[in-house]
């Protein structure tokens, strides 16, 4: 996926501005910034659920409008209601509303599919209950699995670690570097630095301007964090993370 | 007379307008549903008050061309095209201003009522003289209802089903997370607005039977009611239809016994009186069940402080913790614990030690996480596993 000039903004202050972002095929990439720098808002502009003012977005070489079947959304876990009548084989099924159409039925194959993507996740054992009985970490794992059953190519995700538990971390994170490894292309907008080495291959830096981006090796650097946290982030911080030497 | 209304044995016009109203009524649960789970049940009340200016404006237009000023169909095109504009100010107030949509309902919602009431009381002073009649779209009326204002009904309930079977998926998708939709190519404000326009149409056909200022009643009441019984979205849609129905139907049969009785306004108390059971009684989530579950769980709180306190000699202040054990025969009358009740509190006090080296265990994480202070250990894990928490525990309890 590539993003050309894409501006974004609330009101009349961008909280994107300008943004080039190039993703690279089979690999997974952090998009990381400050509070308020406009992560969410630039996978949002990219995917046109915002409408940006400028810019736009290619998806292997073509319009995203046509891509869009190739794309698996993963929204922040606040963005909806919990306690909505649903349950967690439901939200999986919806992950393949392209191939159920509007009128087809869901048939044995569907939930034969949607059970297989709730396995990958560790919920099988959670299919009928009513989605507001999950714990905030298996919540993620269930729009996780509803993005697996699109069968994707590019997979992206906002903030897919924020407030879940260390197991659930761990699940992403495999199935993630599965994705991988089958040539499937991750982003994810990070905010825990100290696993952006660890988890990450590229990474994209922004404060409502791009940074930088480039492999994690070369662009996590000290110079490339302070540049985007403004010196918010204390030297401390910084000194023990694992970062490139550029 | 109340059974033979039911049975439909009350002659040909309590006939119509009792069929009439079910499929009212199932139109209206099945796409409030949607309204509901889209959490904006209010604008349905914005798009009935907005429907009188039409309905005036339709009646002049009509008397102005030469007809009849009455004619049904006539009077709810103009209905639908005002609350259609009403529906836009909305929209339109919401987005390009910063007023929040509950204030751009009530002044679209006051606004449209006010012009309409102005536009009746003109029609009242002229003199084309069939006008009677017009001020019952406010509130319904069902005497002497014609053929063909029954079938109009009917066809405009039947479509509007129709197309909420057609776009279910959508609408539920839109409804529980509209960022996901919109990522995967569904135009939402479109979804929007066919939900929004569902609902218009249910208020059009309902002028006549239940009027526009209680129609939003049966929109917002049957999905309301229908949530307590279900965890699911698409029964949801099918008893909040099946509550509809069944409320108007009964109630139309009700409003045809007693005489001069309104229809809408029973209706509504009918499906009032649906959701006030369902509040107390639904399982899960009715009333009821809520505070016997939270009785029981308070029971056994009660009993697991009464036996660790047994356990360890120590005094039990509380008459209730008392009053259960001696219901389960664990004390006597006078506080002294019984056999019974020193082998349970002894059990008791054991699984708490053994839950101490659980809890502590990073390995246990699992079983842990189902600590809730009372829960028989056996439940958890296997005995081998108790066997195993039971070799770390030391001194002379491990061999109790």
């Amino acid at each position: 996926m590539a993003v050309r000039g894409l501006t974004v903004s609330y009101g009349e202050k961008p909280a994107v501005f300008s943004v080039d972002m190039t993703l690279t095929k089979g690999r997974m990439t952090a998009i990381v910034g400050p509070n308020g720098a406009g992560k969410s808002t630039l996978l949002k502009a990219a995917l046109g659920i915002i409408s940006p003012l400028a810019g736009q977005a290619t998806v292997y070489g073509k319009p995203l409008k046509s891509q869009r079947h190739r794309i698996a959304y993963v929204p922040q876990r606040a963005s909806v209601d919990w306690d909505f009548p649903t349950r967690v084989i439901d939200v999986v099924l919806m992950g393949l509303q392209r191939e159920l159409g509007l009128l087809g039925r869901v048939r044995a194959r569907h939930t034969a599919q949607a059970m297989e993507c709730l396995e990958r996740v560790g919920m099988q054992d959670f299919a009928d209950r009513q989605i507001g009985q999950l714990s905030g970490g298996q919540q993620q794992r269930v729009f996780l699995a509803r993005a697996l059953a699109q069968n994707a190519d590019l997979y992206m995700l906002d903030e897919p670690f924020a407030g879940v538990d260390a197991a659930t971390e761990r699940a992403i994170i495999s199935v993630l570097k599965s994705l991988r490894e089958e040539g499937k292309t991750v982003v994810a907008v990070h905010h825990d630095l100290a696993t952006v080495a660890e988890y990450f291959d590229d990474i994209f830096l922004i404060n409502t301007r791009k940074v930088a981006e480039g492999p994690v090796e070369t662009t996590f650097t000290a110079d490339n964090l302070n540049k985007t946290y403004g010196g918010r982030l204390a030297m401390a911080q910084i000194d023990q993370l694992e970062l490139a030497t550029g | 007379m109340f059974w033979q209304a039911v049975t439909l044995q009350l002659g040909y016009n309590a006939t119509l307008v009792m069929l009439g109203a079910a499929c009212l009524g199932v139109a209206a649960g099945v796409t409030g549903t949607f309204l509901f789970l889209r959490k904006r049940a209010l604008v349905s009340d914005a798009i009935s008050h907005a429907t009188l200016p039409g309905v005036g404006l339709a009646f002049m237009a009509m008397v102005a061309l030469g007809g009849d000023g009455r004619n049904l169909i006539g009077l709810l095109l103009g209905s639908a095209a005002s609350a259609g504009l009403g529906l836009l100010c909305v929209n339109w107030l919401t987005r390009r201003t910063r007023l929040a949509e509950d204030a751009a309902i009530g002044a679209v919602l006051s606004v449209f009522f006010g012009f309409g009431i102005v536009l009746l009381t003109i029609v009242q002073t002229m003199s084309s003289g069939r006008q009677a009649g017009l001020e019952s779209f406010l509130l319904g009326s069902t005497a002497g209802m014609l053929w063909n204002e029954a079938i109009v009904i009917a066809v405009g309930g039947a479509l509007t089903l129709a197309l909420v079977v057609a776009l279910r998926r959508p609408m539920t998708l839109v409804a529980f997370d509209p960022e996901y939709a919109a990522a995967t190519g569904t135009n939402v404000s479109r979804v929007d607005l066919a939900i929004m326009g569902l609902a218009m149409a249910v208020t059009v056909i309902g002028l006549k039977i239940v009027g526009l200022i209680l129609i939003v009643a049966m929109l917002i009441i049957p999905p309301v009611t229908a949530r307590f019984w279900t965890d699911r979205t698409e029964a949801m849609v099918i008893i909040s239809g099946a509550a509809g129905g069944l409320a108007a139907y009964i109630g139309a049969a009700w409003s045809a016994v007693v005489p001069a009785m309104p229809t809408g306004p029973i209706i509504v108390l009918v499906s009032f009186a649906g959701f006030v059971l369902s509040l107390l009684l639904a399982p899960g989530r009715g009333v009821l069940a809520a505070v016997l579950r939270h009785r029981r769980f308070q029971a056994r709180v009660h009993m697991r402080q009464g036996l660790l306190a047994l356990a360890q000699g120590q005094p039990i202040y509380e008459g209730y913790t008392t009053r259960i054990l001696r219901r389960h025969g664990l004390v006597s009358a006078d506080g002294v614990a019984t056999e019974a009740g020193r082998a349970r509190a002894s059990k008791a006090l054991l699984d708490e030690k053994r839950w101490e080296i659980i809890r502590a265990d990073q390995a246990m994480e699992g079983a842990a996480a189902l600590y809730d202070g009372m829960r028989a250990l056996e439940t958890v894990l296997t005995s081998d596993q108790i066997a195993e928490v039971d070799a770390k525990l030391t001194g002379p309890e491990a061999l109790a």
